[in-house]
């Protein structure tokens, strides 16, 4: 009797336990996430609604060009100084360098994730595959840090002897250390995307007489098209997020200007910089709030058109077959 | 090996039995000091710590960085005993200390640091004087061009007429960035164009590389590149950034270093404190590159 009761509780408890644990690190997980974006937007709301901040920092401020009084003349701009007597929160320079940064990371990562994934998928031989894969997914290991620090002792020295431009550490040597944070982001994915192409088209293809250069870019890439999209909107979300790099390699003066030699700062290294520092509660502290609620949004619509696109190559693979 | 076993056990007993009848008779227990603050005091505050533990054993020091704001921010809150700050602490910030812990700031000077403008070390130019600085600083004068024919006294040599002037600045959390803002530019705003880096260290070697390029920072860290000598206006002499200039306070670009306690300091800080500000712990400062106080 008493074995019976035991065979039979002992699992069900076992299971009981286990699938309580699943299920609390799922809510954990949720909750986190919903407890950040409360935190996040509770921090920014001041901007909006008390008056005290609002005093020194609006909407308007924030995006529209500030006249300033310059030796009898206003000059109108967009200037970033948060820390000034009249402090001056015009986050235009930010945005600005952020997309400066992050074309020229798509720039430089874009085309060589694309076509080395190409190369793999369709022409390396599987030894050679075997050894570029991982090769390439460890770079994704390199922490960020290294990488900006890589750039800043060694790729900015290198650039500027060969261009000579007058700014060492510029949105395009930033942006280069940060298309190498991106490509292997951008690289799997395409990888997995190109793989998934079923063989069938490429034997029908090169059946028909296509070689293997035609099959792979009339064929595969635009049957994997979908995918390759997805793997681009990742490649800009992990380009728009990223701070270390840019931190350390990108000069940090917050321009305003389309110059691409210029010295940038952009959204995330001016948190990483700034939040330390910055009095709890001030209008500077809501400011840099509202700067990560918008990296959020960024980053969340991102992910978004992302995640529809992956769904998007599922489906039409599938559907074909 | 049953042998061997009750060996090691008696061993193990004994040794056990040694460390109950040692420990009560030590009556001291380890006392722990946390310093935080000041990225320009790090350096200072572990010398400082190594050589109090060194010759206090029972007590643990721990230094950390962060810059002056995120000590004071610490000291504060009550996560650390002692701040190291770069700059004097704000009203504002004495008033919320109070208003959390009830308890008034103590400021105690400690050491000395002179602000030194370097550039790479193949440029021409040797002095400045404070008005052509926070000229360069905000903006007004961007290359080296004008700043030789503004000021006829620098040499010029052929090729750096046209070179725009690369200023490098630190961030704006750092309490070296609010003591060149205050006292150098008056308050007026770095221009737009002035680069900013995290840490003297990063300041330094960027100059380094950078031929036509200009920053500030602590003495302390100037390795491997050219200090300029600094004039307080046109007229007055250069002054170089040297220890014994800095000690007269000849040199015009120097601030003290602070350290903060929430309340009189008490106990194993005290003596800490105390010791600090001794010969012995003030020799200390000199050898790390600072100056002190007497």
């Amino acid at each position: 009797m008493k074995k019976i009761i035991h065979f039979h509780l002992k699992p069900r408890i076992k299971e009981w336990i286990i699938e309580s644990l699943i299920r609390s690190s799922a809510v954990i997980v949720i909750v986190s996430l919903i407890l950040i974006f409360l935190f996040v937007s509770k921090e920014t709301l001041p901007i909006f609604f008390s008056s005290g901040v609002r005093q020194e920092v609006d909407l308007n401020r924030l995006f529209l060009p500030q006249g300033e009084q310059k030796e009898k003349e206003v000059i109108t701009s967009f200037v970033w100084q948060p820390v000034s007597v009249v402090p001056k929160y015009s986050i235009v320079p930010l945005i600005l360098g952020t997309l400066k940064t992050t074309i020229v990371a798509l720039i430089f990562a874009l085309p060589l994730a694309i076509s080395s994934a190409i190369f793999t998928s369709d022409f390396a031989p599987s030894w050679l595959r075997e050894l570029i894969k991982p090769a390439i997914e460890l770079l994704a290991g390199v922490p960020s840090v290294v990488l900006g620090f890589f750039a800043l002792i060694v790729l900015a020295t290198w650039l500027q002897n060969i261009f000579g431009w007058t700014f060492r550490l510029n949105a395009i040597s930033a942006g280069i250390a940060l298309g190498l944070a991106v490509l292997p982001v951008v690289y799997t994915v395409t990888e997995d995307a190109l793989s998934a192409v079923p063989n069938s088209y490429r034997e029908g293809s090169l059946a028909l007489g296509a070689n293997a250069w035609q099959t792979a870019w009339r064929v595969v890439l635009p049957a994997a098209l979908p995918g390759v999209f997805a793997a681009c909107v990742l490649g800009f979300g992990r380009a728009i997020g990223e701070t270390m790099i840019v931190l350390m390699a990108s000069g940090n003066a917050a321009i305003t200007s389309l110059k691409f030699t210029d010295s940038v700062r952009t959204l995330s290294a001016t948190i990483a910089a700034e939040l330390a520092e910055v009095v709890v509660g001030s209008a500077h502290y809501h400011v840099l709030f509202f700067i990560g609620a918008l990296l959020f949004l960024l980053t969340f619509i991102n992910n978004i058109f992302g995640h529809w696109f992956v769904q998007r190559l599922r489906k039409r693979l599938h559907g074909e077959i | 090996m049953k042998k061997l076993n009750l060996f090691a056990l008696c061993s193990l007993l004994l040794a056990i039995g040694y460390w109950g009848c040692a420990g009560p008779s030590e009556k001291t227990k380890l006392k722990t000091i946390t310093i935080k603050g000041s990225d320009t005091m790090v350096i200072l505050g572990q010398r400082w710590a190594e050589e109090y533990m060194k010759r206090n054993p029972e007590t643990i020091i721990q230094v950390t960085g962060g810059g002056s704001g995120t000590g004071i921010a610490a000291l504060i809150n009550g996560g650390t005993d002692i701040c190291q700050s770069s700059r004097p602490m704000k009203e504002g910030e004495k008033k919320i200390l109070y208003s959390r812990q009830k308890k008034e700031v103590k400021e105690i000077p400690v050491a000395i640091d002179a602000i030194s403008i370097y550039v790479h070390k193949d440029n021409p130019v040797k002095m400045l004087n404070l008005k052509q600085v926070k000229e360069i600083f905000t903006g007004k004068i961007t290359n080296w061009k004008t700043l030789g024919l503004l000021y006829g006294d620098l040499p010029m040599r052929h090729g750096w007429e046209d070179k725009k002037i690369v200023v490098y600045s630190r961030e704006n959390n750092s309490g070296t960035y609010l003591y060149f803002k205050e006292h150098i530019l008056n308050n007026e705003d770095f221009a737009s164009e002035v680069q900013t880096l995290p840490g003297t260290a990063a300041v330094v070697n960027a100059v380094s590389k950078d031929l036509y390029s200009i920053g500030y920072g602590g003495i302390a860290y100037g390795k491997g590149i050219k200090f300029l000598k600094v004039k307080k206006d046109e007229k007055s002499p250069a002054v170089e950034p040297t220890p014994e200039n800095v000690y007269k306070r000849i040199y015009p670009v120097s601030r003290e270093l602070y350290f903060y306690t929430a309340g009189e300091p008490e106990g194993e800080i005290k003596n800490f404190i105390n010791w600090v500000l001794s010969s012995e712990g003030q020799k200390i400062c000199e050898e790390v590159g600072y100056f002190p106080l007497r």
